[in-house]
Formats: C-alpha cells, sequence, structure tokens
C-alpha cells in the first residue's frame, strides 16, 4: 500500500467518525424539538394562549399569564441591565489596560459563572424580603445574569473596531467619550445588539432564579410588587402536577412556546450576525 | 522665502518624546514655514511619525507616551498649562498611514464628520463645506453622484482622498500626512502627490515619509531625523543636493537606511 493509498484510508475514516460524532451530537437537540412538538402542539390554540390558567387538574384555560408575565420580566430586567452591562463592556474595552477594568472584566467572569439559584437567593434576601413575591424581583434576579453576558460581548464588539478609526475622530477634535459614543458604537453595534439578544435568550429560559422570586400565578399582571407567572415557572409547576392527564400536556404546550420564543430569538440573532460576513 | 519669526506657522522648541522610559525625540527644534509643504524624512524608527502625532497632540493618547517642550502654532504654545488637547486638534488634520474613513458612515457624512461630530447642524453649510473639500481632495468628480455610498466602499486612492477631504473640512491651521501613501499603488501615490503640491498653496502641510524621492518630488523643506534627533532641517535642494551632514548624505546616497 502506498502513501497515497493510506492517507485517502485514514481521510475516510476520520471524515466517517467526524460525521457520526455529528449526527451523536444532533440527537439530543432534534429529541427534544421533536418530542417536544409531538406532545405540545396538540395542547396550542388561541384559547391555550389568551387564557388565564385554570386551576392544576382542571380542564380548560391557558397559560397567557405566564407569556405575559415571561415578556414583562425579560423586558424590565432588560431596561435596567442593558445599560449597565453596555456601558461597562464599553468602558473594559475602551480602558483595557487600567486596574478598574481589569477588575470589572474579571467580576464579570465570576459573576456569568455563578450558579443562578444563587442569585436567586441573592433577590430573595435583597428584594423579596423587602417587597414580597414580585416582578421587581424576578426582572432583578434576571437582570444580573444579564449583565456579565452582555458585557462581555459588547466588550469583544468594541475590540474588534480598529483602533485607527478612533484615531480619526480623535485627531477630528472629537473628544473621547463623544467617539466611543458615536464613531465606536456605531462600528459595533451589530455586535452589540447580538450580545443583548444572547442574554435575552439566555434569561428567557432560566427557571431557577425566578422559582425564589415570582411565586408565580393564575391571572394577568396585577403591579410590580405583586407575584406574578412566568412560562418556565408554569411548565414546572404543571410538570409536578398529580393530575397527570390533564396537566402535562399543558406543560408540553408551554415548553413548545418556551422553545418557539427563544428559537424566534436566535433566528433574529443568526440575521444580525449574518451581513457582517455575507455583504 | 527665508522666513522672518513671522512666517512661520509652527515652532518646535526643545521637544523631548518617551515611550515610559524610552525616549524617542530629544531637544527637537524646527521652523515650519506657513504655506508649504515641509517632509520629514529618516529611517525606520527615527522618531518620524511620533514627531507628527506631538505636533496634534495625539502621542500623549497612548498609555505611558510623555512629552515635554514647547510647540508654537500661530504663535500659541500648544502645549501650555491649561490648553485643551482636543481644541488643538480641531485646528490641525491629520492623514495616516492606512487610509482610515468610517466605514459605517457615507461619502458625505464622512466628509462631514468633523462638523457634525463637533455640533455643527445647518445643513446648507454642511453642504456646502462636503462640496468645497472634496473638490480641494480632488474627488468631487468621481463621487458627486454617489455621496451615499458607504466610504469603506472606495479604491484604496479615494479612500485616502477621501480621508484628505474629511481633514480639510475642518479649515485647518495645518495638516499632518503620516506616510499617506506607503499602502497605495504608484499610480494613486503620484495623484497624492499632486495635491499635496496643490494644497500647499493654501495650507501648510508636513509630511512624513520613508520615501525619499517622494520628499524631492513634494516638499519645500526637509528635516532629516535620526535616532531621534534632528540631524539636518533645510530646503528640500539643498538636503538633496548639498547635505552639510555626513550622516545625512550617508542616508539620501542610501548607505543605510
Amino acid at each position: 500500500m502506498n502513501k497515497y493509498t493510506s492517507r485517502r484510508i485514514k481521510n475516510l475514516v476520520m471524515m466517517t467518525l467526524a460525521y457520526v460524532a455529528l449526527i451523536i451530537a444532533l440527537i439530543p437537540l432534534a429529541s427534544i424539538i421533536i418530542e417536544t412538538i409531538a406532545r405540545g402542539a396538540s395542547a396550542i390554540n388561541l384559547n391555550f394562549i389568551t387564557q388565564e390558567t385554570a386551576p392544576l387538574g382542571q380542564v380548560g384555560g391557558g397559560i397567557g399569564p405566564a407569556i405575559e408575565g415571561t415578556l414583562l420580566l425579560v423586558g424590565f430586567a432588560s431596561l435596567w441591565a442593558v445599560p449597565i452591562g453596555v456601558l461597562s463592556g464599553i468602558y473594559v474595552a475602551e480602558f483595557r489596560d487600567n486596574i478598574v477594568a481589569r477588575t470589572a472584566r474579571f467580576m464579570n467572569d465570576v459573576l456569568s459563572g455563578m450558579p443562578s439559584i444563587v442569585l436567586g437567593i441573592f433577590a430573595w434576601i435583597i428584594v423579596v424580603l423587602v417587597v414580597g413575591w414580585s416582578v421587581i424581583a424576578g426582572a432583578f434576579a434576571l437582570g444580573i445574569m444579564m449583565i456579565p453576558i452582555v458585557s462581555r460581548t459588547t466588550e469583544e464588539a468594541v475590540k474588534l473596531v480598529p483602533g485607527t478609526i478612533r484615531e480619526a475622530a480623535l485627531a477630528l477634535g472629537v473628544p473621547r467619550w463623544k467617539t466611543t459614543l458615536t464613531v465606536v458604537m456605531s462600528s459595533s453595534k451589530r455586535g452589540i445588539a447580538t450580545g443583548i439578544l444572547l442574554a435575552v435568550a439566555r434569561v428567557t429560559g432560566e427557571t431557577a432564579p425566578l422559582l425564589l422570586t415570582i411565586l408565580g400565578s393564575r391571572f394577568w399582571f396585577a403591579g410590580l410588587t405583586e407575584p406574578t407567572a412566568a412560562l418556565t415557572l408554569t411548565v414546572f409547576d404543571l410538570s409536578q402536577s398529580p393530575f397527570v392527564s390533564v396537566d402535562l400536556p399543558r406543560a408540553w404546550g408551554a415548553s413548545l412556546i418556551l422553545i418557539m420564543i427563544i428559537l424566534g430569538i436566535y433566528i433574529i440573532v443568526r440575521y444580525l450576525t449574518r451581513e457582517k460576513y455575507g455583504r | 522665502m527665508e522666513g522672518d519669526m513671522m512666517s512661520f506657522k509652527v515652532q518646535v522648541e526643545s521637544l523631548n518624546a518617551w515611550f515610559r522610559d524610552r525616549q524617542v525625540l530629544k531637544k527637537i527644534n524646527m521652523q515650519i514655514n506657513e504655506k508649504a509643504v515641509t517632509a520629514i524624512i529618516g529611517p525606520s524608527g527615527c522618531g518620524k511619525t511620533t514627531f507628527i502625532r506631538c505636533v496634534n497632540r495625539m502621542h500623549e493618547l497612548v498609555p505611558g507616551a510623555r512629552v515635554s517642550g514647547k510647540i508654537f502654532l500661530d504663535g500659541e504654545d500648544i502645549y501650555a498649562k491649561g490648553t485643551d488637547a482636543v481644541k488643538i486638534r480641531r485646528k490641525i488634520g491629520m492623514v495616516f498611514q492606512k487610509p482610515n474613513p468610517f466605514p459605517t458612515m457615507s461619502v458625505y457624512d464622512n466628509v462631514a464628520a468633523g462638523l457634525k461630530l463637533n455640533g455643527v447642524k445647518d445643513r446648507k453649510r454642511l453642504d456646502g463645506v462636503v462640496k468645497e473639500s472634496l473638490k480641494s481632495a480632488e474627488l468631487w468628480d468621481e463621487v458627486k453622484n454617489d455621496f451615499d455610498k458607504s466610504g469603506a466602499s472606495l479604491s484604496g486612492g479615494q479612500q485616502q482622498r477621501l480621508c484628505i477631504a474629511r481633514a480639510l473640512a475642518v479649515e485647518p491651521e495645518l495638516i499632518l500626512m503620516d506616510e499617506p501613501c506607503s499602502a497605495l499603488d504608484p499610480s494613486a501615490t503620484a495623484r497624492i502627490e499632486r495635491l499635496m503640491r496643490n494644497l500647499s498653496k493654501d495650507y501648510t502641510v508636513v509630511v512624513v515619509t520613508h520615501n525619499m524621492q517622494q520628499a524631492a518630488r513634494v516638499s519645500d523643506y526637509t528635516g532629516f531625523l535620526y535616532l531621534g534627533q534632528l540631524i539636518e532641517f533645510a530646503q528640500t535642494r539643498a538636503i538633496f543636493e548639498n547635505p552639510r551632514n555626513k550622516l545625512t548624505e550617508n542616508y539620501i546616497t542610501g548607505r543605510f537606511g
């Protein structure tokens, strides 16, 4: 057997192994999606999405409050966490050599590795014990999770802006803060938007911090300091119900809607990042 | 043109510059004439770029960078206590080695950037300035029909002229060019060189170049920098035909560099 044939055989073996590994890697993802659609699709109809939630074991009703709750929680979390995350990411990227920036980056890494249940306990002590189970408490916990993700991706996006672009603006007599907020930001806005969406997708699927902060509810939004529902928590509650025949299909239906929301966000992310290389 | 004090646009007095504890410019003294092209030549690492970055106070932006000495622009010391570097930079245009138009801005916005970012909103005035600047930078004819095109979509030579137009738009007292042709092909280079000659009718231009022929072609005065020291400064013809210093002679005859 000459060298050439043996190389071809090696190549073939390695390619086959790679394909097999790929398929194995895709099995869990594919089976989760297929299973969820198969079991959840039949539960979904207009009422399911728009109605208040029926008590466990009782037929009828929907998961409207859970969808509303998730959107509100993630919305309020973004409202306070995104500006902090973006600005701190910019700071860390623009002043990468100073001690504050290095400390902030390190703290961010620690925070993003923090188990989400710990953040939940933190929010419970800080907010729940003061104002009670509430939208505010949930948004607080989710926001803390978002900050390091937004900050890190913003930092990476801002670092990609070439130094020559910054210098061009500075040489025109544009102050440093304005250079950052205009020229640098506009050159990295796609990357920043991507980071924000990834953080949103990430916390939309979080359960642990919400377990300790929002309590759950069968009813529509009643105020920022009142308990609320969320899709993840509703899935959890329904799946724990003793009335399996009634509540399990509803749990699958809620799961499917949750997956569709997150998948939708990822599709937007793909769309945003695509143009960067496509043009 | 051998100037009396009054006609010097820029006067440099014992300028020193450092990167951390490494001194890259040593006691530079130089007078730069108004409405003329002054070339700074010298081998790589001699401090040419640092020198012109000191003239618009960009050097100090690098962490660990330090400057001492005086530079007078129209008689005003730009390093005087309490002088705002940002205000100084507004008076001085700079063109960089690699064309660096703002990638997310159109041709129009690139030229208008200096004014817009400093708060000018009057559309009529902007239109006028953009047109004049593009004409002065000899780019008008090529872009007048696609103002909205991205600045980054132009060719390299066009991008560099766009950067020149951007620098001209703020009506600078002085234009600094840091090896403006090093990333361009010969025909684009010739174009920029011609432009430099034309600009010197209205502007004071300082150009850093590692290309001695370019210095000989475009400049009225030439300074030779070596290891951070200004070895010789004179009219370009004198430097190239009759250098007084042995080092200068060796450099321009290609014995080192």
